[in-house]
């Protein structure tokens, strides 16, 4: 399994993503230009990854103009097809104004930028500590659609606190039934607000990163 | 347009000054040229009241490979053809009036430095001061420079690990923002801002030029008065999607190799850079400044001369290899433009569709060059008699232990001692993914330097009310603590970066706190083999009511040559002895606890010896390197409790510890701030080793306790760690949570 990762004006963990990836789970990566728009050395086997940052410096609205660019063109038909696409932190918010995955992404209810490490698990994971580092990051979509992620298991992550009990506490950014991850109906699309890219490295203190890559299937 | 002495004075150059320009000009000069001098000679470009003063600090000597001054930022060897450049800069003025777009700059500026020399940011610190808490002002100025750091920043995408913040009725009107940035670099691989090759073509690239910050350098030389928000427009904005771009863009130019030398457009703008570039080479330039991209219509030339937009550089290329540069700006949809060509005849001449606007020679607008130098005189203030004058018996000792707890509450919810994590969460301080501290913090901030096999630590500090009370030892405390920070974090320290904030130059008693705050930190450094690489001067942080405290803040950078040499700050396990090295002193002189439990103002600066001190450092970093301890703090703001507290907080881990002395008071010794002390604690089965090396060695050192559940002070229970952090990291929430930024 290859991993693709998208460089866009702005993006700013594009080189964590690939010292992770590469580095720490042992992934062959290639780098991908935002101006380009050749995706032929992938299959649907693959992944292609939008990193965290501030593409196109996030003005109109986060990942709002990152959508037009010539490889998320390439990047929307890759998924249709079925290849693997995962949007971390902005990367996350350009799947969402793309269309590939359903909701918003909105301000955070503190109306400030945080970061810092937060817990998050999956229907049956432990809590995994996980740095976020957004100020837009409050997942949102309205009730019947939260009821048909639940129904068809679309939530990949909620934020929990240290002991992996969900709830106020553990929810930094006012997140909807404190949604941290999601995918698409068809599985092959994921978006999530925490980086597990800055945690995979036994140096930083911090490896739960690579559980969430397994939880993904892309590990 | 006739220039006078008045035309002068308004442009805040002294009619010596103007008389000196005419002399070596050979004539009067024309509205524009005036411009440039009132520009280059501020204090802000010229150091002209303290380059006499600065050039008595060590500035090579150690691991140092580029020498301070040289270059934009100092240049230290790390060991496997890689180096380490950093830099502290201020931006007061500007966020005194708008913090959110000052600050932001701030940290958009300083990062230009490092990057202009080829080298990758890859840390920011951050060094602020504030008034009083309670104040709404203070909370207003806090709320816009922390979400102006955090915007640029968090954008610019580096991560923010480390800084200090410090709230005293002083920084009121003057609040300081120093910002911090450390990069590394290939050996051989950097850029010198030089301007060479007659015939070169001269690139202005970045972001177009405006209206913004002219007159930012001469700005930056005044006090702050109330008319000061009329120099709103001295005040830049900041864009770092650009900023961010043109570092991408400036590190792919440079491989090229077509690039003869950058140099990044701060203060003074244009006239800055092409000066400095010319100087350096010897040679002059002819420049177009119509072929500069503007943002505004009809720029006159004095405006673009001196205009402080953000996120431009100056480029000087090898003629014939411009396209070669154009494609690199192109790919980053940076614009990139040929205003002129490097020529041999020293002078800058500057047209405006081809008119001559201002010729100038380079050599004399510069510091080292034609810069006028002064010295100031210097009395001792008379606040230094009240100080002298303090009696430790006039203040009642602790009367029990129900009295020390009392204290001990009040101290960690000081805005000075309190978390900052109000502040340092708004920060993304994990991009890079090299953050050591996140999970297993130390005293110093540790960021792996990825490529190298090393990492590196870094600190700010300055606690500048002791400076304040001694100039002289204040400055040596502020170089000495931060080299404890490095040395508790297992790092060698290499070097140091000044920030050198202090008030109005021309009133001796100022001048006096600069002289020998600066001697002060020269004979810390020489005694620690820590060069000064560079840093800043930032005068005029005064108004009517007076000046801030004097505060050189130092920001020191520690190599860790293996990653795994690194030591933390808090407790590990219960059980394991807590052993106090260093001396207890009996006195509390500038503590937080007797400045602001006590309101005493007037006080001597903390106990403190150079020789002590570095011989404690020295045992320090043996027992580390030898990995006797398990985690080894700094006694600082708040004295030992604070510490012992702080040591338990990451793991909840409480302390079972009590005072077997006779001689020294209750509040000394808990709540003094003696200097040239480390907490450390060691697993038992480590501890004769411990003592014995402490002994062989001459430290003095002292077992207080051990590691335990709960909290337990001369056999009184002070209950649960938990409850004393909760109160620890919401005292600044507490203070802030009704206000609207």
């Amino acid at each position: 399994m290859k991993f693709g990762v998208v460089v866009f004006p702005g993006s700013n963990c594009d080189r964590d993503m690939f010292d992770s990836l590469q580095q720490d789970l042992g992934k062959e990566v290639i780098m991908l230009w935002h101006k380009d728009e050749d995706l032929s050395m992938f299959t649907t086997d693959d992944c292609i990854v939008l990193p965290g940052g501030f593409s196109y410096g996030d003005y109109l609205r986060c990942g709002a103009i990152a959508r037009f660019s010539p490889m998320m063109k390439s990047v929307i038909e890759f998924a249709n097809k079925g290849g693997k696409v995962l949007g971390v932190c902005n990367g996350f918010q350009i799947l969402c104004e793309s269309g590939l995955l359903p909701g918003a992404l909105l301000l955070n209810e503190s109306r400030q930028f945080i970061c810092k490490n937060v817990y998050l698990k999956n229907e049956t994971s432990d809590a995994l500590k996980i740095p976020i580092a957004h100020g837009e990051g409050r997942y949102f979509a309205d009730d019947a659609l939260l009821d048909e992620l639940e129904a068809n298991k679309q939530i990949l992550f909620r934020y929990c606190n240290e002991e992996g009990e969900l709830g106020g506490e553990g929810n930094p950014n006012g997140a909807v039934r404190n949604i941290a991850g999601i995918r698409n109906k068809a599985g092959n699309v994921f978006g999530m607000m925490p980086h597990p890219e800055r945690a995979t490295n036994k140096l930083l203190g911090n490896i739960d990163g690579i559980t969430v890559f397994n939880i993904l299937g892309l590990n | 347009m006739e220039i006078t002495v008045q035309t002068a004075q308004q442009l805040r150059l002294t009619p010596e000054e103007f008389e000196l320009i005419k002399t070596k000009l050979g004539r009067t000069p024309n509205f524009n040229e005036l411009c440039c001098f009132s520009a280059m000679w501020s204090e802000h470009c010229s150091y002209k009241n303290s380059i006499k003063w600065l050039k008595t600090l060590p500035r090579d000597g150690g691991k140092m490979l580029v020498a301070a001054g040289e270059e934009n930022a100092g240049l230290m060897d790390m060991g496997n053809n890689f180096g380490v450049v950093f830099k502290i800069e201020s931006h007061n003025h500007p966020s005194a009036l708008e913090p959110f777009q000052g600050a932001a700059t701030g940290v958009g500026g300083i990062q230009r430095d490092i990057f202009t020399m080829g080298a990758r940011p890859i840390a920011s610190l951050n060094s602020l001061r504030f008034g009083n808490l309670k104040d709404k002002k203070t909370q207003h100025l806090l709320g816009g420079v922390v979400h102006g750091i955090g915007h640029y920043g968090n954008c610019f995408g580096v991560p923010t690990v480390g800084g200090e913040v410090y709230f005293e009725e002083c920084y009121h009107t003057n609040p300081l923002v120093n910002a911090m940035s450390v990069g590394i670099v290939e050996i051989g691989k950097t850029v010198s801002a030089i301007a060479l090759g007659e015939g070169n073509p001269v690139f202005f690239v970045g972001s177009a030029t405006g209206k913004d910050g002219i007159g930012g350098a001469s700005f930056a030389s005044a006090d702050i008065t109330k008319d000061s928000v009329q120099e709103l427009p001295a005040v830049q904005v900041g864009d770092p999607f650009q900023e961010k771009k043109l570092l991408e863009a400036c590190l792919e130019v440079l491989e090229t190799g077509a690039v003869v030398g950058m140099q990044d457009m701060g203060a003074a703008g244009i006239i800055c850079s092409t000066a400095e570039m010319s100087a350096k080479g010897g040679v002059g330039m002819r420049i177009d400044l119509d072929k500069v991209p503007t943002r505004q219509k009809d720029m006159k030339a004095w405006e673009l001369l001196l205009s402080e937009s953000q996120e431009r550089m100056l480029m000087v290329v090898e003629k014939g290899k411009e396209a070669e540069v154009l494609a690199v700006f192109e790919k980053w949809d940076l614009s990139a433009s040929n205003i002129g060509e490097v020529t041999t005849d020293g002078l800058l001449k500057f047209y405006m569709h081809g008119e001559l606007e201002a010729v100038v020679p380079a050599e004399e607008l510069v510091l080292g060059g034609g810069a006028p130098q002064y010295t100031r005189e210097y009395t001792a203030p008379k606040y230094l008699d009240k100080i002298a004058a303090f009696k430790l018996e006039s203040i009642a000792d602790l009367k029990d232990n129900a009295d020390l707890k009392a204290a001990a509450e009040q101290l960690v919810q000081l805005p000075n001692i309190a978390s900052k994590r109000w502040i340092y969460t708004q920060y993304d301080s994990m991009v890079g993914a090299a953050n050591m501290s996140t999970n297993e913090p130390s005293d110093a901030s540790i960021v792996l330097a990825k490529g190298t096999g090393k990492a590196l630590a870094m600190t700010v500090d300055c606690n500048s009310k002791y400076v304040f009370a001694d100039p002289h030892k204040g400055g040596m405390i502020a170089v000495a603590e931060a080299a404890r920070n490095i040395v508790c974090s297992g790092g060698e320290p290499l070097g140091v970066t000044n920030c050198l904030n202090f008030g109005n130059p021309y009133d001796p008693e100022v001048y006096y706190q600069f002289v020998k705050a600066v001697t002060g930190m020269g004979d810390a450094c020489r005694r620690f083999n820590t060069p000064v690489t560079g840093g800043n001067v930032s005068f005029y942080n005064q108004n009517p009511d007076g000046p801030v405290y004097p505060t050189p803040t130092i920001g020191m950078v520690g190599l860790l040559d293996d990653v795994n040499q690194k030591m933390t700050m808090y407790f590990k396990k219960e059980g394991d002895v807590i052993v106090l090295i260093g001396k207890q002193q009996n006195e509390i002189g500038s503590s937080e606890y007797l400045h602001k439990l006590k309101s005493t103002e007037y006080s001597p600066a903390p106990y403190f010896d150079l020789e002590e001190e570095f011989a404690m450092q020295q045992v320090v970093a043996g027992i580390i390197k030898d990995k006797l301890v398990e985690s080894a703090h700094d006694i600082s703001e708040g004295g030992l409790i604070v510490t012992l507290l702080e040591s338990g907080f990451q793991k909840g881990l409480g302390f079972t510890v009590s005072d077997q002395s006779t001689t020294i008071r209750q509040d000394a010794f808990w709540l003094g701030e003696a200097q040239g002390r480390v907490v450390v604690s060691v697993k038992k089965e480590n501890l004769s080793a411990l003592t014995n090396k402490l002994t062989a060695a001459g430290q003095s050192f002292l077992e207080i306790g051990i590691v335990s559940a709960s909290i337990n002070v001369n056999g009184s229970d002070w209950g649960n760690i938990a409850d004393w952090k909760e109160k620890y990291d919401t005292a600044i929430e507490k203070f802030l949570t009704k206000t609207e930024f």
